[in-house]
């Protein structure tokens, strides 16, 4: 009953999410309602399994995420249990569940575009291992007297073999695809702990430190740079320090709009429940439903509106971090300071290797008045990329500007839903002839640019035409909201997408970096380039899908994200050689200018290249803080450096 | 250390063995003779583009060029430094670009397809063209910018490029070419609209002049408009040795790919190999001092007469396209060029510098492998060590023994299949019949037939003349032998160091040879390889011993070699015993000459002809600045030679304490007479100039 009721609020989350965030009154008392019967049941549930409510635990958990998060989530591919694509018997793919705008829904045109891009067939299937073999987890390996003296603070811990090998992985190709061959982990965590708040963490951090325990911090586990990743040399016990429960916002200051926030929240609770008074953050992350606003600060990450908003580093006032030395906090929340070096950016991109984020206050907005997407078509990649350069030039970029290729915007496509009516289909069909014979774009030259503003009414739409008349003089031709708005939903739905494409020998992953202007175009063209030549020479048997946007604009530059699949079949350990194809393209990238990451982070997937990218003496600089702040390596996932 | 790395010298002389056949050329001139050349000028012509890219016209191309970052920033530099508006220095640039930019019209190259093909049938028996290389040069263009890099020996070579181009349906390239050119009006025109561009020979400070120039270049290249194409060597070489390539153009076509602008460029290394060269006594005069005809529509139309003469066959060999972006892999970090703007010209970082020169050589190896040699390459090197004439047979037989040698050395060689030897030596002396000839049995080179009574002088010119374009042949077939044969010289004259010498060797003759530069070891290596291929050393232990057949080997390497030798120790003798302080530069070449002739007038029998060679006497120079015995020192605005006589001394010691110069000095020569006093009383009545009447 606790989860097919939490469903169905999560339900209209999702399709808030991806729909104008005007919610009625009526749904809000509504939601509320349901909120207040879930943090009953949760109350209940705690109560069963005999923990102690500590002092922190004066609120009912009221956030999405469970203890044991395979309840609802899938243990070896992306997203919610329910919620996933499939081809059905009639070879059409659908959308199962409830949560999304897609969901339940029919995708005629998917098949094709998945047959003909990758030449694979829904006939050949690569299914996954159904379960998980506990017994080919390696045993848990405890450290008897921290144990016992954890056992004593009442924390909530678990050594069974699913809760540690869901924390032993993000979201890298490498690991869910071993996970659904059935591979097993040379390292999992040997116990996983639930701290409830601050204090908590404080009390594990000194056990961890007394008993001489690696702690690795896990926080909505969307890693995807093998961050999680148990260093196999670890011989210590390892211990995964979930904040998923350290999820209450802990007040809101409508004064300086600030709130404080436990740093285990996720995104979509987060934004749920400032939403509740009234705010928001507009931090949106890509991965915002499942990822926690502790690995948005230890990884430096981006969101989707931060023309508007900043990204995490503008939005941080003040973090609390528990480490070996102790905590780390400042004495202020002074909005700049000239104190030295900001100590918070030795804290964010940290990485988990200095210690644990508890809590953090970061700016609110008022939830904006107005919200409207919209879309543009261009002849070409290089006139998209012309007209966001001037865009930011005049820096004028609505909430969010991204720049789909031509890859993506036949990809989104083929997402396009069943069309209902004999008339939209007919308005589709004179919207296309009017784009590709009257305008004469090559339909396979051409690129979407989707754009979603906020704010007030006639600010928007003001901001609109300015935007609309900078795309003209590119040869931009406006292409409505309902393209725009696709746009969007397709990146909640394309990590799903992943794990169909895994179900028919085809493997995907994306990866991003961030460029100056004047080299976005030679940069993505190499890159591409090179995936394709890298596939050849590693003799991928067929033509790989690679493609890219432009997501985010700044001053002096972009990130661009990429997208790079292909089908396997014919390979005898893809996933080798898909990272060496990823390793390459990585290489592509630095030595056209590109950073070695915007937001995705370091990890142990990029650490090769650390010193290239920050010199030596960087690294050496970094160093040095974590061997004042952790010289014990208690914080032992050995990311970043 | 010898033996260490051996297998990898098998592994790359193995691999060259293959492309060892001269199988897969196509005649395309037999179609020429079969079917209407009017035809074939006007055929369709419809070639595949880089990436499909849409043709661009000459006067859009202009535009680009003009607008762009790269130009006008360094417009506003200069500008700024010169005090004139932007506008002036724009309207400079423009001028530059006007003078420069082909016109490429398929009209003219119709044209010159119809005319080109009565004259080849005229001139050339076959023109021979590699179809593999053609087609991997189709492949080529559609994937990545191309760069044509042909051999450069003769006029005719880009004509003849653009003309196999149209032939088989290829883009056609766009041609750097010397702005000499330009004083032929009419002819200049023609070539520029058949896509030949024109460059300064020389604009060394001139910043304008080299950003138009790059910039243009690289427009035509990152865009892909057409393949682009120019002479490594930077000149037609006239001793048919490849001459060390210029960097200047390679730097400017490489840039793009370090900066990302380009995945990848293609270079193409294209042998083009004359049987006989139409330039080829013109070369030898103007190697002996006789200024270039300067380049004339008149003269062109006087050069007619050459139209009656029978110059055997061409091909050109299109070699493998060579990825810069392989080459460059692991030896540059493109990284590097993140932190500055691209749009601001800036000096090639070392690393880069040093790849460039690298690639350059390594092209230009390319481009002698592939030369394609004729049997009479093999004879005119037998001939140049028996300057008193050798008897038929005996050539005959030798010449089949070298045959031997050439083949299992590698050698490119277009050997007629199932002739019998004699007939194969008397048609090349046939066609050859202007250097050597036959008579009474003897084989003999044919030295000019004076006028009149001549000074000793006018006949050592004269058969200077025929030994230098006899060496022109010898020299196509140099780089096959010629690791062995350092080593053999090695062997010969020093033998307990042989390592040490072959060293010294390499490094004296690397102006005169191309030898890739750090490539030493490499080199020694493939030279032990090849003698103890060919059973000519043993190699027990870390020792190198000639065997009992390995004498004929050796001696004949070690003849090849001699004329260097010889010609690098007079430059020596002379620096060193006649040289005056004040020696400038300008004086050198003319001063070794006179040296020598006196050296001759007194002696009557030195052999070392080549030495007369400015070719010859620039590279030994070059060779003695770079080991420092010769210092280059800026007074006023005369270079004046500085020489370090000491160590002058010691390198004509290692040459061969033995050889005959000393000989000669120590005996026939009274020590009374001063020689440079006899040479300057020479050079002052005008002698020197004598001989070239």
């Amino acid at each position: 009953m606790l989860t097919s009721d939490s469903c169905l609020s999560l339900h209209k989350h999702g399709s808030s999410m991806a729909s104008d965030s005007n919610s009625s009154e009526s749904q809000r008392i509504a939601q509320q309602r349901l909120r207040i019967i879930a943090g009953h049941l949760q109350k209940h549930k705690d109560d069963d399994s005999g923990t102690i409510a500590t002092e922190c635990k004066a609120e009912a958990n009221k956030g999405t995420v469970p203890r044991k998060r395979q309840e609802i989530m899938k243990w070896n591919g992306w997203g919610y249990s329910d919620s996933k694509f499939l081809f059905n018997k009639k070879g059409q793919a659908e959308f199962t569940g409830k949560r999304y705008r897609l969901s339940g829904m029919v995708l005629p045109s998917l098949q094709d575009w998945f047959e003909n891009t990758f030449g694979a067939s829904v006939n050949h299937k690569s299914p996954a291992t159904p379960a998980l073999n506990a017994s080919a987890v390696p045993p848990a390996s405890l450290n008897e007297a921290f144990v016992e003296d954890l056992k004593a603070t009442g924390i909530p811990f678990s050594h069974e073999a699913e809760d540690r090998v869901f924390r032993a992985h993000g979201h890298c190709l490498h690991e869910i695809f071993a996970l659904r061959e059935g591979k097993k982990f040379e390292r999992v965590p040997d116990m996983v702990v639930w701290p409830n708040c601050h204090n908590d963490v404080v009390k594990i951090v000194e056990l961890a430190c007394k008993h001489n325990v690696c702690l690795i911090p896990y926080g909505g586990g969307t890693s995807v740079t093998s961050a999680l990743e148990c260093p196999p040399e670890e011989t210590r016990c390892i211990v995964s320090l979930d904040t998923s429960q350290m999820n209450r916002i802990l007040w809101i200051d409508e004064k300086n709009l600030v709130a404080h926030v436990e740093a285990g929240i996720i995104g979509q609770d987060l934004e749920r429940l400032l939403n509740e008074s009234g705010y928001c953050t507009g931090h949106e992350p890509d991965s915002m439903e499942f990822s926690s606003l502790g690995g948005w600060v230890a990884t430096r990450a981006s969101g989707m509106k931060k023309n508007v908003y900043g990204n995490i580093e503008d939005l941080v006032i003040h973090i609390k971090v528990v480490t070996p030395r102790g905590v780390i906090e400042k004495s202020c929340q002074g909005p700049r300071m000239s104190t030295g070096p900001d100590i918070h950016h030795f804290i964010l991109g940290s990485e988990g290797t200095l210690g644990v984020v508890t809590e953090v206050t970061m700016k609110i907005r008022p939830i904006p008045e107005y919200q409207k997407y919209g879309s543009v078509v261009f002849p070409n990649f290089e006139a998209g990329v012309a007209c966001l350069r001037e865009v930011a030039k005049q820096r004028c970029a609505p909430a969010s500007i991204r720049l789909m290729d031509n890859e993506q915007f036949q990809f989104g496509h083929a997402l396009k839903p069943q069309v209902s009516s004999i008339f939209t289909n007919f308005v589709e069909g004179l919207k296309k002839f009017y784009i590709t014979k009257f305008k004469g774009f090559d339909p396979h030259q051409l690129v979407v640019a989707t754009l979603l503003f906020e704010g007030d009414r006639e600010r928007v739409l003001q901001h609109e035409k300015q935007v609309y008349d900078i795309a003209a003089t590119f040869g931009g031709l406006a292409a409505g909201e309902d393209n725009g708005q696709r746009g969007y939903i397709l990146t909640f739905v394309i990590a799903y997408l992943r794990d169909l494409g895994m179900d028919y020998y085809v493997v995907a992953e994306s990866f991003e970096t961030s460029v100056p202007w004047d080299r976005v175009l030679d940069l993505c063209r190499n890159v591409k380039e090179r995936i394709n030549r890298e596939c050849k020479e590693r003799g991928v048997q067929f033509q790989p899908l690679t493609s890219c946007r432009v997501t985010q604009t700044y001053d002096a530059g972009a990130c661009v994200y990429f997208y790079f699949a292909f089908n396997y079949r014919g390979l005898a350990d893809p996933v080798h050689t898909y990272e060496r194809v990823e390793h390459a393209a990585r290489e592509e990238i630095l030595a056209n200018g590109g950073s070695l990451s915007h937001h995705h982070g370091v990890g142990k997937l990029r650490k090769e290249w650390m010193k290239e990218s920050i010199s030596s003496l960087g690294v050496g600089m970094l160093q040095s803080v974590k061997d004042y702040v952790d010289p014990d390596n208690i914080f032992g996932n050995r990311n970043l450096l | 250390s010898v033996s260490s790395s051996f297998p990898f010298s098998l592994l790359s002389i193995s691999s060259s063995d293959e492309t060892n056949t001269i199988d897969g050329f196509e005649d395309i001139l037999e179609e020429r003779r079969n079917s209407s050349d009017l035809k074939y000028a006007l055929r369709c012509y419809a070639p595949v583009l880089y990436k499909g890219v849409t043709p661009c016209k000459a006067n859009m191309l202009k535009n680009i060029v003009l607008q762009s970052d790269q130009l006008h920033y360094v417009i506003n530099q200069v500008s700024q430094e010169s005090g004139e508006a932007p506008d002036i220095i724009q309207e400079e640039a423009s001028v530059i670009l006007e003078e420069m930019a082909h016109r490429l019209q398929i009209s003219t190259v119709r044209f010159f397809a119809f005319a080109l093909s009565k004259a080849f049938k005229t001139l050339f028996q076959h023109v021979c063209v590699n179809e593999e290389g053609i087609q991997r040069l189709q492949q080529a263009i559609q994937e990545h910018p191309v760069v044509l890099l042909p051999s450069h020996r003769s006029y005719m070579d880009f004509l003849l490029m653009s003309y196999i181009l149209y032939t088989y349906d290829l883009a056609l390239p766009v041609i750097a070419a010397g702005m000499d050119f330009m004083g032929m009006k009419f002819v200049g025109e023609m070539l520029r609209m058949s896509g030949a561009f024109f460059i300064r020979r020389s604009f060394g400070g001139d910043k304008l002049y080299w950003a138009v120039f790059s910039e243009y270049v690289k427009t035509m290249l990152r865009n892909g408009f057409a393949p682009i194409e120019f002479f490594l060597e930077g000149t037609r070489s006239r001793t048919c040795k490849s001459l060390t390539p210029k960097l200047g153009l390679l730097n400017i076509v490489i840039e793009p790919f370090f900066k990302g602008e380009v995945f990848d460029v293609n270079l193409v290394p294209v042998s083009i190999s004359y049987e006989r060269i139409l330039e080829e006594s013109l070369y030898a005069r103007e190697l002996l001092g006789v200024p270039k005809p300067k380049e004339s529509t008149s003269g062109l139309l006087k050069a007619r007469r050459i139209l009656s003469e029978d110059y055997g066959s061409i091909h050109v060999y299109f070699g493998q396209p060579v990825s810069v972006r392989s080459l460059a892999q692991g030896k540059v970090n493109r990284s590097t060029y993140n932190l500055f703007p691209r749009h601001i010209p800036r000096k090639p970082m070392e690393e880069t510098q040093s790849f460039v020169n690298d690639t350059a050589y390594r092209i230009v190896r390319l481009q002698e492998d592939n030369m394609v040699l004729k049997p009479w390459v093999l004879m005119a090197s037998l001939l140049l060590q028996n300057l008193e004439g050798l008897e038929l047979s005996v050539l005959t037989e030798q010449t089949v023994w070298l045959r031997g040698l050439a083949l299992s050395y590698a050698a490119f060689l277009d050997w007629p299949d199932h002739a019998p030897t004699a007939k194969v030596v008397s048609s090349s002396l046939a066609l050859h019949r202007g250097l050597a000839c036959v008579s009474g049995g003897r084989v003999s080179l044919v030295v000019g037939e004076p006028l009149g009574p001549v000074t000793p002088e006018e006949a050592l010119f004269n058969r200077a003349v025929s030994v230098l374009s006899c060496a022109s042949y010898r020299n196509q077939v140099l780089h096959v032998f010629l690791r062995p044969a350092m080593l053999a010289v090695a062997m010969l004259h020093l033998s307990d160091e042989v390592y040490n010498c072959f060293s010294f060797l390499w490094d004296m003759f690397s102006n005169d040879f191309i030898l890739c530069p750090g490539d030493i070891v490499q080199d020694f290596e493939e030279a032990c390889y090849l003698l103890v291929k060919t059973g000519a050393v043993q190699m027990p232990q870390q020792d190198i011993v000639m065997t009992d057949i390995g004498q004929p080997t050796l001696s004949f390497f070690n003849g090849l070699l001699e004329p260097f030798l010889q010609g690098y120790q007079v430059v020596c003798r002379y620096l060193c015993e006649e040289a005056s302080e004040g020696l400038t530069e300008k004086q050198y070449i003319p001063a070794v000459r006179s040296f020598y002739s006196v050296l001759c007038v007194f002696t009557g029998n030195l052999r070392c002809y080549e030495v007369l060679s400015s070719d010859m006497q620039k590279n030994a120079l070059a060779a003695l600045l770079r080991m420092d015995a010769v210092r280059k020192v800026k007074v006023a605005d005369q270079v004046t030679l500085i020489v370090n006589k000491m160590a002058v001394n010691s390198i004509d010691d290692i040459l061969g304490k033995n050889r005959m110069i000393s000989h000669i000095n120590q005996t026939q020569i009274s020590p009374g007479l001063s020689l440079v006093a006899v040479a300057e009383d020479l050079y002052r009545d005008g002698l020197t100039p004598s001989y070239i009447r």
